[in-house]
């Protein structure tokens, strides 16, 4: 009895949060296939037969192009049979897709969990990171999602994989893709960037993310993100947000920028390696996790930080 | 067209909680209690679609103990119709939740569902997709924006990167984001109205939901902190302790 990994890829490249995926989903302790959905599955699913621990990948490319989740959530049912545990990366793909299989298999979805305890036992990060749950789930049927910034990545290792494709499931037929409107970006994906620079609300509009923010982020190739005020307010994209309901982060460095640090800002980004924080307000609790704090007028010390590096 | 819209009750996103000593869970005694942010927008969506005609009616539902009747009536005052509660003790799973709610739509017949897409408190992102597999419905998750015109709905959700624009056959479900709109404030009057508004009770095994938990919770704790660091003096300083002490810098 197998594991079944969704994979998370763009356009034949796989994301760097499957192989930290993978990490949990060998811990569950049996083997593990690949699944690899949408536009480029077939690279990608080549990528994926190369990492220590993948048995088999499956490739499913025509019919998941835009991957919607009534034609994926029967694809990953028709495949559950022979996989007892269906587990994905928790992206937002990811998170449209598996409760669907979930509830079609009548089993109640672990999500976003932080460390695998045993075979049935996982943990999980309860109101906005403030509490951490341990809870076994009882179902015939495992689907779990990955939390992914807590697991190390596995790395490419041995004989590749074999690759198979697997045939369309029929499609429900109850939504259809109109279109999308994707920046396109030389930036590294937050998710799996090494280096993240993100503003706060201090950043006072969107102009700012631009002429203060930006210059720090290219310097250091780093990707950029934003606090879920900055979001609401409109400075930045909600693809941006770092947090408990926007994305969840681990980089080697993260530096905050005009962000006082509420509680599920820091559920998004406290598994950072190192974090420097910005703020004007000495008393903001960032500076209580932040390894580095500078205090300071953010529009002094943005332009200088840019000359410095 | 009737619109359904699920709402719970839950801490209040202001509220910061306790774990209890003994592992056992998250102390709620006392604890100011509100409808899930989230379930705000979907309520707020609800409205605005009937103020632009596209509904004749909004339902607010909610599953929870006694005090949840508070939740409906909150939904109530912000100007929807009626409110149904079914009445649990204890916590009831997202998985039993939308098999209730499938029975709620069963008998109600709503051209949409409208829900939040995470609750602030066990934060699982389940619901909605669960009830849309269990009716067989179409799903719009994470939605900035919503048109409803005749027999279909065209919901833009957010997703990495930008958007991604889906049409669904109604009926659908559609779960809302943080950008689909700003919810209103209920008025005085408002608050007043919504006292004489009808509120039918509801029990889960009215629609035949046995509401057993699945997950066992074996603890709950609270996380390992994270220490503070230095402050520094000046960004120079910070430059050279990120290339030297830290390492994270070339």
């Amino acid at each position: 009895m197998t594991t079944l990994l969704l994979a998370e890829q763009k356009d034949g490249h796989l994301n760097d949060v499957t192989a930290r995926a993978l990490t949990a989903a060998r811990a569950i302790g049996a083997p593990v296939h690949g699944l690899v959905i949408g536009k480029g599955a077939a690279a990608a699913g080549a990528a994926l037969a190369k990492f220590e621990g993948i048995e088999k990948v499956h490739v499913a490319e025509a019919g998941f192009e835009h991957e919607l989740a009534e034609p994926v959530a029967a694809l990953l049912v028709s495949l559950a049979d022979h996989h007892p545990t269906i587990m994905a990366p928790a992206t937002v793909s990811a998170k449209n897709i598996m409760p669907r299989v979930a509830a079609l298999l009548d089993v109640m979805q672990v999500s976003e969990i932080t460390k695998v305890v045993s075979s049935d036992t996982f943990e999980r990060p309860i109101y906005a990171g403030n509490a951490i749950q341990t809870v076994q789930t009882q179902d015939a049927h495992k689907v779990i999602t990955v939390r992914t910034a807590g697991f190390p990545a596995t790395g490419q290792g041995g004989a590749d994989a074999p690759v198979e494709t697997i045939a369309a499931v029929t499609d429900p037929g109850v939504s259809t893709f109109k279109g999308e409107a994707l920046a396109t970006s030389e930036r590294p994906e937050l998710t799996s960037a090494k280096i993240i620079v993100s503003g706060g609300r201090a950043m006072q509009n969107r102009e700012n993310f631009t002429i203060y923010l930006e210059p720090i982020a290219d310097k250091l190739g780093a990707a950029m993100g934003a606090s879920r005020a900055a979001v609401d307010a409109g400075y930045a994209p909600n693809d941006w947000q770092v947090g408990q309901t926007g994305k969840v982060v681990a980089p080697d460095l993260y530096i905050a920028v005009g962000i006082s640090g509420a509680i599920q800002h820091l559920a998004g980004m406290k598994d950072s390696k190192v974090i420097v924080a910005i703020n004007k307000d000495e008393e903001a609790p960032i500076f209580q996790i932040a390894d580095y704090g500078l205090v300071g007028d953010l529009f002094q010390i943005l332009p200088e930080l840019a000359k410095e590096l | 067209m009737k619109i359904l819209v699920p709402v719970k009750r839950v801490v209040d996103y202001n509220v910061k909680i306790r774990v209890k000593p003994d592992g056992s869970g998250v102390d709620l005694t006392n604890v100011k209690m509100s409808m899930n942010p989230f379930d705000e927008i979907a309520v707020e969506e609800a409205l605005r679609q009937k103020e632009a005609g596209k509904a004749t009616e909004v339902i607010v539902v909610s599953i929870g103990p006694a005090q949840a009747v508070e939740t409906i009536r909150t939904g109530l005052a912000m100007g929807a119709d009626r409110g149904i509660h079914v009445k649990t003790d204890g916590p009831v799973e997202p998985l039993a939740v939308a098999k209730i709610l499938k029975g709620v739509a069963n008998a109600e017949g709503p051209g949409v569902i409208i829900l939040g897409k995470q609750a602030i408190d066990d934060d699982c992102n389940q619901t909605g997709q669960m009830l849309a597999a269990l009716l067989g419905w179409g799903q719009g998750t994470f939605a900035s924006k919503l048109v409803i015109d005749g027999e279909k709905a065209e919901v833009t959700r957010e997703v990495d990167g930008g958007s991604q624009t889906v049409e669904l056959k109604l009926p659908a479900i559609v779960t809302t984001d943080l950008r689909l709109n700003e919810p209103r404030y209920a008025s005085l009057p408002n608050i007043m109205k919504a006292k004489k508004k009808p509120i039918a009770e509801q029990s889960p095994a009215d629609y035949g939901v046995d509401t057993t938990p699945r997950l066992k919770v074996l603890k709950t704790v609270e996380p390992v902190g994270r220490k503070g660091g230095i402050k520094v003096a000046s960004v120079r300083e910070l430059v050279s302790k990120l290339k030297t002490e830290a390492g994270v810098l070339p």
